[in-house]
C-alpha cells in the first residue's frame, strides 16, 4: 500500500489515539504526505463521528459516515481495548515503534491507561507526544469537557458572527477545530527538527482556546490598546462600503461584493448601469457611502437579484471589483478553480463506494502528497499492524484475539 | 524542568525572508513563534499593509497599525526595493543564507522581477519558496480580485453561518489570512522535514480561497456523501436529522449549550437535575437521555424539550452558568466577547498574555502569547513588531558588510 514516491514525510511514524476533528485532521495531512499513521480505536470507544450522519446511501453503519470518512483517509486502523492490560501492552509496543504520539482526550485520560507522557518517555525517551485539548493540559479549566461547536463561544467567535440588531447567530461549523491542525502540524515538524538536533523528545500541549484566540489577535490588540471590543457587523466592514452578501436570482442564492476605493466605486456604478450614483452626494465619497450604507445595500441588492451569483461575480470581476459567489457544498464541488487545482480526488471506499476526498490548500512542487487509501473501516488493519508493524507472531495474535484485546 | 535558553527554540537555526503583505504575514509570525529568525523585507516606505486598521489609539500611521503589530511580532525589518537591480543583488545574497522565502505577490510577479523559483534554486538549492495567493498560481480564477469576504463566501464558510432569514455572514474579524498563513506555515514545515532528510528544497503554491475550503466543516462532505447542502441555522446547529438549539439568552448575555443524547446523554440529565433543583424543567425529570439517538428524533419533540430550559437560563448570569456547568460536567460555555476573553481565568493561569514594551510609543501593549506549550521550550516574544527598516544596519552593514557610504547611496537611489 506504500507509494513508491517520497511524498515528504515517508518513513515518519505516527501513533494516533485522537478522534472527532482536531487530532484526526492533523494526522490526515501527515498521512497525505506519506507518514505512516496508525489510528487506535475501540468498539467501546468509537470515534463519535462513526455515528454521525450523513451516512452513505442513508444506510446506518460505522463505516459509512461522511464526517469520519472526511478526516481519516490514508490511515491504518487498529482496534485495541485499552481497558485491558494486554491492550495497553500492544499500545506500548506501538509507542516504541512511533516517532510521534497524538491524542485529544480529556486531560488525564492517557495517564489513566498508563500512557501519559511520563510513561511514554520511560518507554522511549525521544518520543514526541502531542496532546490536543479544549483549554490546555494545565490550569483550573483544563478538564472542562467540550467540543469545538461550543468552545468557539468561549474564544469569542460566536459573538462575532451575527447582526448588530440581533442575538449572535453563530455558524454551523466548529470553527476552532480548524485552527488547531495548522499549529499541530507545524509544532510536530518543529519538534522533529529539534529532536534531530538535540536528541530530545517533548510533550506538546495545544488547546483550542489559545490557538483560537491567536486568530483573533488583531481584535484582541484593539481591545487591549483601544478598549474596543469588536462586535458582530453582519457583512459590513469598518473601512469600506458597499461590502456584503447580496441576494441573487434563484433559491437562497447570494453573491458577495466588496468595493474598496473610489476608483472601484466608479467602475462598479458603471458596471451596474448607475453611473449617476457617483455624483450623488450621499454616495460620492467613502464617508458618504459608509454613512448611508444600509440604503446603498438595498440598491445594490435590487440590481443583484436580477442575476445569478455567477453572473454578478463575472460582471464585478470584469470591472475590477472583488466579488465571489456564496458557495454551497455543491458549488464547491463544481468550482472551476477548485477543479483546476485538483482539490478533490476520487477513491473507492469498500462500503461508501467511489467518491471524492479533499486535499490540502497547498501544492508542494516536489513532494505533492497523495491520497492512497480511503478512510479505514473499523479495525480494518488490526492484523496488518500487528503482523507487519509489530511483528507479532500468529500464535500471539490468536491469543490476543481470543482475549478480546482487539475490540 | 526546562533547561532552555532562547537559542534552543526549535526553529532557532533557520531564517525566513518574509516578503508578504497582509495576505501572508501570519505565516512568518507562526514560524517566528517557534524561534525562526524572520526578516520582514518591506518596500522602501514600508509594507503597504501597515496602513490597515485598527490603529494604536485610533491614530492612522504606518507604525501604529495593530493588525500589523499582531502578525509581525518577533520579526526584524529591512527595507529593500526588489525591483531595482541593486535590490535584487542584495536579495540574492540574502537568499544564499536563508531557509525559507514567503511571498504573497500576484502570480507571475516574482518571475517578472527575475526572482522566481528557478532563479532562487540556482542560488540555494535547499531554499523553500512559499507563495500565498488568492486563488493559486494558475487556473481560471488566478487573477480574480478578492478580499476576506470573497474567500469566506467562495470557501463555503458563509453559507453555513448566520440567520436563515437573512444573508449569509462572515466572521466579523477577518479570518482568511490567518487560515492561509497558518496553513502555509504547516506546508513550509512539511517541506522542511523533507529537506532535512534529503537536502532537497521546493516551492509551495498555496491558495487562500482553498485554505477556507479546508477550514469549513460539513459543507463539502455533506454534499458528497449526503447529497444535501448544509445551510445556516442561526441559533441552531445541524446534528443528525435534527437541529438542536445552541445559542440561549441568559440574564446578562448569551451562552452556548445543546441537548445531548446517547453517549453524552448524562450531560443533559445533569442540567435537567440542576434545573429541577430550582423548580424548573420538571416535565423532563424522567426522560432517559442516554437511550435516545439524534438520528431518530423529530425536530418538534426536541423543541418541546428545549422550551423547558429558556426560563432557567434567564435566571442566571453567564458566569454562574459556566461555573455551575463545570461543577456538574455539563457542556456549556459563555458566549464571550474579546473583553471577556481577556478576563478568562484559564488564559491568565496559563500566562497567555504577554506585556511587550513599545519604547517609541512610551507604552506597554498586552499581546496574546504563543498558543502552544512544550515541555522543552517556551515560545517567547523576542522582538516587538519592528519599525520600518529598523534592522537595515544590522543586516546590510554588519551582516552583509555593505559600508555606511554605500548604504547612503542605496538609500538615495530608492533601493532601501
Amino acid at each position: 500500500m506504500e507509494s513508491g514516491k517520497n511524498q515528504g514525510l515517508n518513513g515518519l511514524r505516527i501513533l494516533d489515539f485522537s478522534w472527532v476533528i482536531a487530532g484526526p485532521e492533523t494526522t490526515r495531512y501527515l498521512a497525505f504526505h506519506g507518514a505512516t499513521v496508525v489510528k487506535v480505536e475501540s468498539k467501546n470507544r468509537l470515534d463519535i463521528f462513526r455515528s454521525y450522519i450523513p451516512m452513505a446511501g442513508g444506510i446506518p453503519g460505522v463505516n459509512r459516515c461522511g464526517a469520519f470518512d472526511a478526516y481519516n483517509s490514508d490511515k491504518y486502523d487498529i482496534m485495541l481495548d485499552l481497558n485491558k492490560e494486554k491492550g495497553v501492552d500492544v499500545a506500548k509496543r506501538l509507542v516504541t515503534w512511533a516517532d510521534v504520539v497524538v491524542e485529544n482526550f480529556m486531560p488525564g485520560t492517557m495517564e489513566k491507561w498508563g500512557l501519559g507522557y511520563n510513561d511514554l518517555k520511560e518507554l522511549k525517551p525521544a518520543i514526541i507526544m502531542v496532546s490536543f485539548s479544549m483549554q490546555g493540559q494545565t490550569g483550573p479549566n483544563s478538564r472542562v469537557a467540550g467540543f469545538g461547536t461550543e468552545l468557539q463561544s468561549l474564544v469569542g467567535y460566536t459573538s462575532l458572527i451575527g447582526w448588530p440588531d440581533r442575538p449572535p447567530s453563530g455558524t454551523n461549523s466548529p470553527y476552532t477545530d480548524f485552527v488547531v491542525p495548522w499549529y499541530g502540524i507545524t509544532a510536530i515538524m518543529a519538534a522533529l527538527d529539534y529532536r534531530q538536533r538535540t536528541g530530545r523528545g517533548q510533550h506538546l500541549d495545544i488547546g483550542q482556546l489559545e490557538t483560537g484566540a491567536s486568530f483573533l489577535s488583531s481584535a484582541i490588540l484593539d481591545y487591549t490598546v483601544n478598549n474596543k471590543a469588536a462586535g458582530p457587523m453582519g457583512d459590513h466592514s469598518d473601512y469600506t462600503a458597499p461590502h456584503g452578501a447580496y441576494r441573487c436570482k434563484g433559491d437562497d442564492k447570494w453573491c458577495v461584493i466588496a468595493v474598496h476605493n473610489d476608483s472601484e466605486w466608479r467602475s462598479f456604478c458603471q458596471a451596474i448601469g448607475h453611473p449617476e450614483w457617483t455624483k450623488e452626494p450621499k454616495f460620492s465619497t467613502l464617508l458618504g457611502r459608509k454613512k448611508n450604507e444600509d440604503e446603498l445595500d438595498k440598491l445594490v441588492e435590487e440590481w443583484a437579484v436580477g442575476y445569478t451569483p455567477e453572473e454578478v461575480m463575472e460582471k464585478m470581476q470584469k470591472c475590477g471589483v472583488a466579488s465571489g459567489i456564496v458557495a454551497t457544498g455543491q458549488d464547491i464541488h463544481s468550482d472551476p478553480q477548485i477543479k483546476h487545482r485538483g482539490h478533490f480526488k476520487l477513491l473507492d471506499h469498500k462500503e461508501i463506494g467511489l467518491h471524492s476526498y479533499e486535499t490540502p490548500s497547498w501544492r508542494l512542487s516536489k513532494t505533492p502528497g497523495e491520497i492512497r487509501m480511503p478512510s479505514p473501516c473499523l479495525g480494518e488493519h488490526t492484523e496488518y499492524v500487528c503482523r507487519e508493524i509489530l511483528g507479532i507472531s500468529d500464535e500471539e495474535f490468536i491469543e490476543l484475539f481470543q482475549d478480546g484485546v482487539f475490540e | 524542568m526546562k533547561e532552555q535558553n532562547v537559542s534552543s527554540l526549535p526553529l532557532t537555526p533557520y531564517r525566513v525572508l518574509d516578503l508578504t503583505d497582509e495576505k501572508g504575514y501570519f505565516c512568518g509570525k507562526v514560524l517566528g513563534d517557534f524561534g525562526a529568525d524572520v526578516i520582514k523585507i518591506e518596500r522602501p516606505g514600508g509594507d503597504p499593509s501597515r496602513n490597515k486598521g485598527p490603529f494604536y489609539h485610533n491614530i492612522p500611521h504606518p507604525e501604529r497599525s495593530l493588525s500589523w503589530f499582531a502578525c509581525n511580532i518577533n520579526k526584524r525589518s529591512i527595507t529593500l526595493n526588489i525591483e531595482s537591480l541593486d535590490g535584487q543583488e542584495i536579495f540574492k545574497r540574502l537568499v544564499k543564507n536563508a531557509h525559507f522565502i514567503v511571498e504573497s505577490f500576484p502570480p507571475g510577479y516574482m518571475e517578472k522581477v527575475g526572482l522566481d523559483y528557478t532563479e532562487l534554486e540556482k542560488l540555494n538549492p535547499r531554499i523553500i519558496l512559499v507563495s500565498i495567493t488568492p486563488f493559486g498560481q494558475t487556473g481560471p480564477c488566478k487573477d480574480y480580485k478578492a478580499s476576506d469576504i470573497v474567500y469566506m463566501g467562495m470557501g463555503g464558510m458563509m453559507y453555513i453561518s448566520g440567520d436563515p432569514d437573512r444573508a449569509p455572514i462572515r466572521i466579523s474579524v477577518e479570518q482568511s489570512y490567518f487560515q492561509a498563513g497558518a496553513q502555509a506555515a504547516s506546508a513550509a514545515m512539511i517541506a522542511h522535514y523533507h529537506r532535512q532528510m534529503t537536502g532537497e528544497g521546493q516551492k509551495i503554491d498555496l491558495s487562500i480561497h482553498e485554505s477556507v475550503v479546508c477550514s469549513t466543516h460539513l459543507t463539502s462532505f455533506f454534499w458528497e456523501i449526503g447529497g444535501k447542502n448544509v445551510r445556516r441555522e442561526g441559533d441552531r446547529v445541524s446534528r443528525g436529522t435534527v437541529s438542536p438549539r445552541m445559542i440561549w439568552h441568559c440574564k446578562d448575555g448569551y451562552i452556548s449549550w445543546r441537548i445531548w443524547v446517547a453517549q453524552q446523554g448524562s450531560r443533559t440529565r445533569a442540567l435537567v437535575e440542576w434545573a429541577n433543583s430550582e423548580g424548573k424543567a420538571e416535565e423532563l425529570k424522567d426522560l432517559d437521555w442516554e437511550k435516545m439517538d439524534f438520528n431518530h428524533l423529530t425536530q418538534e419533540r426536541l423543541e418541546l424539550w428545549e422550551k423547558n430550559f429558556i426560563e432557567f437560563f434567564l435566571t442566571h448570569t453567564k458566569t454562574e452558568l459556566y461555573e455551575g456547568a463545570i461543577k456538574r460536567g455539563i457542556i456549556l460555555f459563555p458566549i464571550n466577547t474579546v473583553k471577556d476573553l481577556r478576563e478568562d481565568i484559564q488564559l491568565q493561569w496559563r500566562d497567555f498574555w504577554l506585556e511587550v514594551e513599545h519604547k517609541e510609543l512610551a507604552d506597554t501593549i498586552t499581546y496574546p502569547g504563543a498558543p502552544i506549550k512544550s515541555s522543552e521550550f517556551d515560545c517567547q516574544i523576542r522582538y516587538r513588531p519592528p519599525l520600518i527598516g529598523e534592522h537595515n544596519e544590522d543586516i546590510y552593514h554588519y551582516e552583509l558588510g555593505i559600508t555606511q557610504e554605500e548604504l547612503v547611496v542605496l538609500k538615495e537611489g530608492g533601493c532601501i
